[in-house]
């Protein structure tokens, strides 16, 4: 059987992963997509922990996250549909009009 | 016993007259005004009879009655104070005096004031005065007389300041309130010794309490020398006693009712009662009752050679007021309580009847006050001369006149008095009489300038025209009451009792009547052919300088202008004042207070928060960039800062209690 620890190293180092490209990273879609990759990270931690400990809590949360993320994929999808008509770019360094 | 169980009843009339004509009076016909403050008024007066009438009829073993607790007003740890009030034969006078001077100097401003704006306002602060005052003479605790004190000078400052588009007047109002805080301050901390001492401040239970205790030696501060000197102060602040006396003189910027009614007849007059109400106390304390008769003497001199030369008709009256109640505190302080009480009274028929009488003058004058624009009244404006000469004549202790009796048995009380070894007696003796010479002149003086000599006035300007009856009625029947008021003592000529002593005598005790009975019937007559020499010296001097020599008082003026320009200048007091009081206190309020304190320390801190909240703000909101990656680095950091607590930081408990 494969050790717990080398899930939860997988798990954060896609996670790291993740937020260096949401830092990094200009391209709106591409963001979006470091998002859904740090919170599957977070996912196969959960199921690697109620693998661990025999205990279901984790993956009924992995459901959660699951269900939310669709969620929030169909607004930000959206989001980005929208800004990507009135700008004309994916770019993220343009879209900054929430400042004082 | 209807209204002895019902005493409340006499204050409280006032008090609805004054809401009354205070809250709707003000679109009200000056007639609806007067017949709610008389009415007010007068029903007090006659309740206040009906009062005295059932409380004279009490059979003697129901005697002292009892204070009337009506309700509990401060109670708080052991200290109790109820709206108490109580009647007993002081009381009576005082009652007596206040609704029935108070009453006929109501209907004669209905005259005086009815051309005057702010009709209803008069009545309406003159009715609120009544209620103070009647619950400053009716009430059975320091806590209670307190309130009434203040609720008088209160009165005192919005009627002196009636006039208040009139700087002068606003500032005398001033000047009265604060010269009479400095005097409370010590009322307030006698009063605070007092509860401490006696652990209550009812009158019967503080003096049943203080009877027995042996009295303090002379020159020795014990706690009852200490209470009563700083009830003193405050009287001195109230009763414009040295060196206090500097409001009332100016008080007469007030309308001249005013000036009769409280800085003449009843306010005034407050301190007197006070240390008369304290009696037991004060008879315990030598050295208080010897700083009270200094105090007074002093006073009673001082005011009256500033009043020699005084030319306006009401800071004449004024000064007279100030050395005359210093001759009531002189009788108190020689222990001659019910001598000071009998002048108190007999100074509230004649002053009061002075005052109005120099308001008709003014009325007829239209409104002139200078005595050396006047002359030559006496025919145009009879009934006014008439009654003011009687009242010059009860002041100045003309045989048979009310102060005749009244100055006379202080004179006598002084001179008998051994308080401080008998010279001390006969000083005080001795600067009375001479304070009673000045009187005698000054107040001819006044009668001389205002009434004879050649007409000072152009008649073209001025119609000179006699004052209304509702102004002459209560002129003409003080005038009765300054004839008559001080015959209660006229028997003690012939070896007869003294009526008014001897009614008193259940509130002041045997001691101080029963002391030189003896002696007294002796030296009654030789001194009261004293004081009238004295008087007739006074006159004569008047006559001579400002009817048979006219001019020959303006000489006099010039050849001893340091004198006169001393007087004149009332001995430059309003100016050491100023120099020694106001003037530094200006200074540390203006650069210490205000540019220092308030400015920087209170405006800084409070403008300085502001400030570092704005620059703070400032600095910050440089983060809120609106670049989306830019946050989530912050969120990124923060998450990491959390890490680094959980795991490097044991001691942040919940948290790594949660990891473990």
């Amino acid at each position: 059987m494969v050790p717990t620890n080398y899930y939860l190293i997988l798990s954060a180092v896609i996670f790291g992963l993740g937020v260096v490209a949401f830092i990094f990273k200009r391209n709106v879609i591409t963001i979006f997509m470091s998002i859904e990759l740090m919170l599957n990270a977070v996912n196969l931690a959960f199921v690697a922990f109620s693998q661990a400990r025999h205990q279901s809590d984790g993956q009924v949360f992995v459901l959660f996250v699951i269900v939310v993320a669709a969620a929030e994929a169909a607004v930000g999808l959206g989001i980005i549909i929208l800004t990507a008509r009135n700008r004309q770019s994916l770019n993220v360094e343009r879209v900054d009009l929430l400042k004082l | 016993m209807l209204l002895l169980d019902h005493l409340w009843i006499i204050p409280l009339l006032p008090l609805l007259g004054s809401a009354i004509n205070g809250l709707l009076g003000s679109k009200w016909p000056n007639k609806a005004v007067n017949s709610v403050a008389l009415g007010t008024t007068g029903l007090s007066f006659l309740f206040a009879v009906e009062a005295v009438r059932e409380f004279l009829s009490l059979p003697q073993d129901k005697l002292p009655f009892p204070p009337q607790h009506y309700f509990d007003w401060i109670v708080a740890g052991n200290f109790r104070a109820g709206f108490d009030l109580q009647i007993d034969q002081l009381t009576v006078v005082m009652l007596l005096v206040v609704t029935g001077v108070g009453f006929l100097i109501h209907i004669y401003s209905t005259g005086y004031m009815a051309h005057e704006g702010g009709y209803y306002r008069f009545f309406s602060y003159m009715n609120l005065f009544m209620f103070f005052m009647l619950i400053l003479v009716m009430a059975a605790n320091y806590a209670l007389l307190f309130v009434g004190w203040e609720g008088v000078g209160l009165c005192s400052y919005l009627l002196i300041g009636f006039y208040f588009l009139k700087k002068s007047a606003s500032d005398a109002g001033n000047k009265a309130f604060i010269v009479n805080r400095i005097g409370d301050f010590g009322f307030m901390l006698g009063m605070f010794l007092l509860f401490r001492t006696f652990g209550t401040l009812d009158f019967v239970t503080v003096f049943q309490k203080a009877a027995p205790m042996q009295p303090d030696a002379l020159g020795h501060l014990g706690v009852l020398t200490v209470a009563c000197l700083l009830l003193f102060m405050g009287a001195t602040g109230k009763s414009a006693q040295l060196p206090l006396y500097v409001w009332l003189p100016d008080a007469m910027e007030g309308p001249t009712p005013v000036s009769a009614l409280i800085h003449a007849a009843t306010m005034v007059t407050a301190g007197v009662y006070v240390v008369a109400r304290s009696h037991v106390l004060f008879t315990h304390a030598p050295t208080a009752m010897l700083v009270v008769a200094i105090v007074g003497c002093a006073t009673a001199i001082f005011a009256a050679s500033i009043g020699l030369v005084q030319t306006d008709i009401k800071k004449v009256l004024a000064y007279s007021t100030v050395s005359q109640l210093g001759y009531m505190f002189l009788a108190c302080g020689v222990g001659a309580f019910s001598a000071g009480i009998f002048h108190l009274m007999t100074h509230a028929f004649f002053k009061a009847l002075l005052f109005l009488a120099a308001g008709s003058v003014i009325h007829a004058m239209g409104g002139e006050q200078d005595m050396r624009h006047m002359g030559g009244l006496s025919k145009k404006i009879k009934w006014t001369y008439m009654t003011m000469l009687t009242a010059t004549l009860a002041i100045t202790g003309a045989p048979l006149f009310a102060g005749f009796f009244s100055k006379d048995a202080i004179l006598l009380a002084s001179f008998q008095s051994e308080n401080g070894g008998a010279t001390t007696g006969h000083a005080l003796y001795a600067v009375g009489l001479f304070a009673a010479l000045l009187t005698s002149f000054y107040m001819f003086r006044l009668i001389f300038l205002t009434f004879f000599g050649k007409q000072k006035y152009d008649e073209h300007h001025v119609h000179v025209h006699e004052s209304p009856w509702s102004m002459l009625g209560p002129l003409v029947i003080l005038a009765v009451l300054s004839i008559f008021g001080g015959w209660f003592a006229l028997p003690s000529f012939w070896g007869g009792p003294d009526y008014f002593s001897n009614f008193l005598a259940p509130v002041f005790g045997g001691g101080e009547s029963a002391a030189a009975e003896a002696a007294t019937h002796a030296l009654e007559l030789p001194l009261a052919g004293v004081a009238v020499l004295t008087a007739l010296i006074g006159f004569v001097i008047a006559f001579w300088l400002y009817i048979s020599r006219p001019g020959k008082a303006d000489a006099l003026a010039k050849s001893m202008s340091g004198a006169y320009n001393t007087l004149l200048n009332k001995y430059y007091v309003d100016e050491l004042y100023a120099a020694t009081v106001v003037k530094p206190l200006m200074w540390i309020s203006t650069n210490v207070l205000w540019k220092f304190i308030d400015v920087g320390g209170i405006d800084g801190t409070v403008n300085g928060i502001a400030t570092s909240a704005k620059s703070i703000g400032d600095t910050v909101r440089h983060a809120q960039s609106g670049n989306t990656r830019s946050y989530a680095v912050w969120v990124v950091i923060g998450a990491l800062v959390v890490i680094a607590v959980i795991f490097f930081w044991p001691a942040a408990g919940l948290v790594s209690g949660m990891v473990r």
